[in-house]
């Protein structure tokens, strides 16, 4: 098999910093190379450099990268435009902001044949046409007029194959291309790649953070840190035997872990919610009529355990963080009990209220939007204390009391003065955990606090949250799409869809015996890596 | 003597007194700190700040008023009697104010601008170019020109000397481009005290139709229009901030009410406003003229009204930009946080939404600063601004627009209001223009 793309010794570098140090892989004809690493190990930046759309302040300090024995960086930039899109295509982790709003879809493929391969209008949509069959959009001929609005996430993705497939590049560069759909979704473009692949002999370079989705996709797979390749292999003996120790541990955070939970007597019940419905309005009109509702939660019934840990799974939309606001009584709530220690907290008025608030608290998803840029770590944590009254009442007690609280999330006492964006996202995730501690919560409702970080980060995460439950044993719902860190944190897992929960129970019996048909379509759609079951085997 | 501050002299030293307040809690917070320090790393910023210090301290000297005791020709009488008010740049210009010439002279001119019929004294008429009553023709301006430059460089020397010792025994970590302000500073005191000590024997920019002095004219004008300015922002930025604010936060009716407010407001045109505003104020003055002791007082009345109607119709644009923001800032997670706390609704504003709008309203304001003053030029100018007797640049280019269809065209009036504010109006937008380069988070990548 000859090469397709080799890059050879690049090195990348800002001002006199290196941001890439000799990097070298080759890609051959129909293969899949996946280039593996963390956020800010350098991945995308040597995509862009393939595609020679290095911002103007990175330079090229050494090495070079030829696409078929043939110099890029040579290249007049006219002939690199032809070569972008022609030769090379690229689908990107954002389908949503990768398509024009106001162009229908069809258009904005047939403009990539007629700008490339000069293509007549007739054909160009006959061609559009047999594209968007081949990446298995559903009535091609009238999708060729709707607009991006009009599709969901995985068809929009599906359009970004076919505009990049369009022109039959040699390289199709993947950048995190499943990374913003659900599982179910991810499965099924996961799967066309596949297919277009061995159709058309196509070689891919896919770039990813997630170890389970290189398992099932790559033939062969590199693995970055801070701008270097530790190590390339071919993907099985990549699994089955990690050389790097940075690789080994990668794997282990990303391997789930079941861990003997045990289930002791069934423990008095902390919150119960029956029957809760959250209805939004839906309104129009000058005066603002209600014309329907939107049924985020449908008629939910679920109860978490003193101590233990309520894992709520779903796809998005689905409205497992409506409930996790229901139980905050942050939305209205439209009809159902959500009771907290036999107390009805829905019929409850604000006042009524507040000695709650300091008993159930919230982690959010996004690090960067859960602090306020404008407020020092202490200050941000002090907030809850002061206005629900918890702990010490004068300044200094107080400060002395949150820097305990820093040491316990395993951050430093003197981050106490400094402000959020000093600080990555992980350690910002600490910094919204230390914050709802700080008032001694029972319960504590994770809204997807780990899906904005890396693997690495996720696994300290999930045991530090973990290492919280057992000191103080305070309650969790975990809200999360991610099933492979449900074994890893969960007593109970609930499933949700559309507003309803289709299956609960505990994780064993749910994770390894689903009943629902919903409940194993998206076990079976999850990524999962190859030797999962031997590991487990042998440390049981 | 007695000081006797006139409404809008409160309003400036208050607002003085509440930036001195912010700059304090600016110092204190080391995220703000560093933030201007960026904004003044560059040299334009400090150079535009140098010049509107400037204006600044002319506007503050001659925003302190008082009456003087008039010599009393009774000498029986206790009573001691007041004459009008002056401030301390009346003071610092005496000279000029009482140095009046008939009519139109050209800058630095010995001789009238037009040519007078006068009767000798053998009774023929002559058309002849009179000698100006104050200024004598046999003098050195070079000479004194350069004397009064040599003393602008000391008295800026040991000024900018004073900085540089004190800065070196503080020992300032951070760099700012000094040399940019004190060379700015050097060039503004040279050539304020090359006007200033010329103007003992010349009318520097020349006279108007009166014979008045365009130089004190101008300097003066310094005040009204930087007034405008600032007075106007401050009366516009409460009303802003709690609508714009309450709109974004509580949406609902309210939302409704103060968006049909704002909506309805801004399509009334505002030339109208204003002018049905000012024009009323002025029959009640005119109907009430007991309420006033000095024509000086009337006239300050009259731009604290102007102000006030300005105020009024500009707070809607920032208005709903605040709302917008808001509306965005409360759906971001920290507000959830604190709403998870029970932290009350003004807490909330106070701790959560102002901070983080703080950039659109610093970059409204400065914006908006140069707007107004331009505004406060048009709105003299068609006779709804102003009192005609207050100096401004508006009325001066009013009073200054019937010359330019004179030949030879009496240029120097409108020439010097139009330096005056287009030195202070681009260095306003030079300001502004880095405050948002630094300040707005969609520059930041």
């Amino acid at each position: 098999m000859s090469n397709i793309l080799s890059v050879e010794n690049l090195s990348l570098s800002i001002d006199k910093q290196r941001l890439l140090k000799d990097i070298s892989f080759e890609i051959k004809q129909g293969e899949v190379f996946a280039l593996v690493g963390e956020s800010g190990s350098g991945k995308s930046l040597t995509s862009l450099a393939i595609m020679r759309l290095l911002p103007d302040v990175i330079s090229v300090s050494a090495g070079d990268i030829k696409l078929k024995e043939k110099s890029l960086f040579a290249l007049p930039e006219y002939e690199m435009q032809k070569i972008r899109g022609r030769s090379i295509a690229m689908i990107f982790q954002e389908p949503m902001s990768a398509l024009n709003p106001v162009m229908t879809v069809g258009e904005q493929v047939a403009e990539v044949l007629k700008v490339h391969l000069g293509l007549k209008n007739e054909a160009a949509k006959r061609k559009v046409i047999s594209l968007f069959k081949e990446v298995s959009l559903k009535d091609p001929e009238e999708r060729y007029n709707w607009y991006p609005h009009q599709l969901s996430g995985g068809q929009k993705q599906r359009v970004m194959i076919a505009i990049a497939l369009a022109c039959e590049p040699d390289l199709l560069i993947a950048d995190e291309p499943t990374t913003a759909l659900d599982v179910t979704i991810q499965a099924q473009v996961l799967e066309l790649l596949k297919k277009i692949r061995e159709e058309r002999n196509l070689s891919i370079l896919f770039i990813t953070h997630d170890m389970a989705v290189v398992s099932q996709m790559a033939d062969r797979v590199a693995v970055m840190k801070e701008g270097e390749i530790l190590e390339e292999a071919e993907c099985k003996a990549f699994f089955s035997n990690p050389q790097h120790p940075y690789t080994k541990s990668l794997l282990r955070d990303a391997m789930e872990k079941k861990e003997d939970r045990e289930t002791k007597e069934k423990s008095e019940k902390l919150l119960e919610i029956e029957d809760l419905k959250v209805h939004f309005p839906i309104k129009k009109g000058f005066f603002q009529r209600t014309v329907g509702y939107v049924k985020a939660v449908d008629g939910v019934t679920l109860s978490i355990s003193r101590g233990k840990t309520l894992a709520l799974v779903g796809e998005s939309g689905s409205g497992k963080s409506t409930i996790g606001q229901a139980i905050l009584s942050l939305v209205h709530i439209t009809h159902g009990r959500v009771a907290f220690e036999n107390k009805n907290l829905a019929t409850l008025s604000e006042t009524a209220l507040k000695p709650y608030r300091r008993k159930i608290q919230i982690v959010f998803q996004d690090p960067f939007s859960a602090l306020n840029p404008r407020m020092t770590i202490g200050n941000i944590i002090r907030e809850g204390m002061v206005s629900l009254g918890v702990g010490p009442n004068n300044r200094i007690e107080q400060d002395k009391y949150i820097k305990e609280l820093l040491l316990k999330v395993e951050l430093e006492v003197g981050y106490f003065g400094r402000y959020p964006h000093e600080f990555s996202g992980g350690q910002r995730q600490r910094i919204g955990i230390a914050r709802a501690l700080a008032v001694n919560p029972e319960l504590i409702i994770c809204d997807e606090p780990t899906s904005a970080l890396d693997v690495s980060v996720r696994a300290q995460v999930l045991k530090l949250l973990k290492k919280l439950q057992q000191e103080s044993g305070v309650s969790y719902l975990f809200i999360t799409h991610d099933l492979s860190i449900v074994p890893i944190i969960a007593d109970e897992v609930a499933v949700m869809k559309e507003g309803k929960i289709v299956e609960q129970g505990s994780v064993v019996n749910v994770m390894d015996n689903p009943q629902h048909e919903y409940t194993q379509k998206l076990l079976k759609s999850a990524p999962k890596l190859p030797n999962k079951r031997e590991k487990n085997d042998n440390t049981i | 003597m007695i000081l006797t501050l006139l409404w809008t002299d409160i309003m400036v030293w208050t607002l003085i007194f509440i930036v001195g307040l912010w700059g304090w809690s600016v110092s204190r917070s080391p995220q703000v700190k560093k933030q201007w320090h960026t904004i003044f790393r560059s040299s334009i910023a400090m150079a535009s700040a140098t010049v509107l210090l400037f204006y600044l301290l002319f506007t503050l000297l001659d925003s302190v008023h008082f009456r003087l005791a008039t010599p009393s020709t009774d000498t029986k009488s206790q009573q001691v009697q007041y004459g009008e008010m002056t401030s301390l740049l009346d003071l610092l210009f005496s000279h000029n104010i009482k140095n009046t010439e008939r009519t139109y002279s050209a800058p630095f001119a010995t001789h009238e601008y037009a040519q007078s019929i006068i009767v000798d004294e053998n009774g023929a008429t002559k058309q002849k170019y009179l000698p100006l009553k104050h200024v004598s023709e046999d003098d050195n301006v070079t000479q004194k020109s350069i004397f009064a430059i040599f003393i602008g460089l000391v008295i800026s020397g040991l000024l900018i000397f004073g900085h540089i010792v004190w800065r070196k025994r503080k020992g300032f970590k951070r760099e700012l481009p000094w040399r940019t302000a004190y060379l700015t500073l050097l060039f503004l005191i040279v050539i304020f005290t090359w006007f200033y000590m010329l103007s003992y024997s010349h009318h520097v920019l020349g006279t108007d139709k009166v014979g008045g002095d365009v130089l004190y004219h101008s300097l003066k004008s310094i005040r009204t229009g930087v007034l405008i300015g600032i007075l106007t922002t401050l009366i516009m930025l409460p009303v802003a901030i709690i609508l714009g604010v309450s709109a974004g936060l509580f949406g609902g009716w309210v939302d409704d009410v103060i968006q049909y407010l704002y909506t309805t407001l801004s399509s009334i045109p505002g030339v109208l406003l204003i002018a049905a505003g000012v024009l009323s104020m002025q029959v009640m003055m005119d109907n009430n003229p007991t309420w006033f002791e000095t024509t000086l007082e009337r006239s300050d009345l009259r731009l604290l009204f102007l102000i006030l109607i300005l105020g009024i119709t500009s707070w809607t644009g920032l208005c709903r930009l605040l709302r917008a923001e808001t509306l965005k800032i409360s759906q971001i997670e920290f507000v959830t946080a604190a709403k998870a706390f029970g932290v009350g609704k003004l807490t909330t504003i106070r701790r959560h939404i102002i901070p983080n709008l703080m950039h659109i309203i610093l970059i409204s304001v400065v914006l908006d600063f140069s707007g107004l003053v331009l505004a406060e030029a048009v709105l003299s100018y068609v006779g709804v601004g102003v009192d005609p007797t207050m100096h401004s640049w508006g009325n001066m280019i009013n009073q200054a627009r019937l010359e330019m269809a004179r030949e030879p065209m009496v240029w120097w009036s409108l020439f010097s209001a139009f330096v005056f504010m287009f030195i202070l109006v681009l260095a306003a937008n030079l300001l502004s223009d880095r405050i948002q380069t630094v300040l707005d988070p969609r520059n930041k990548s």
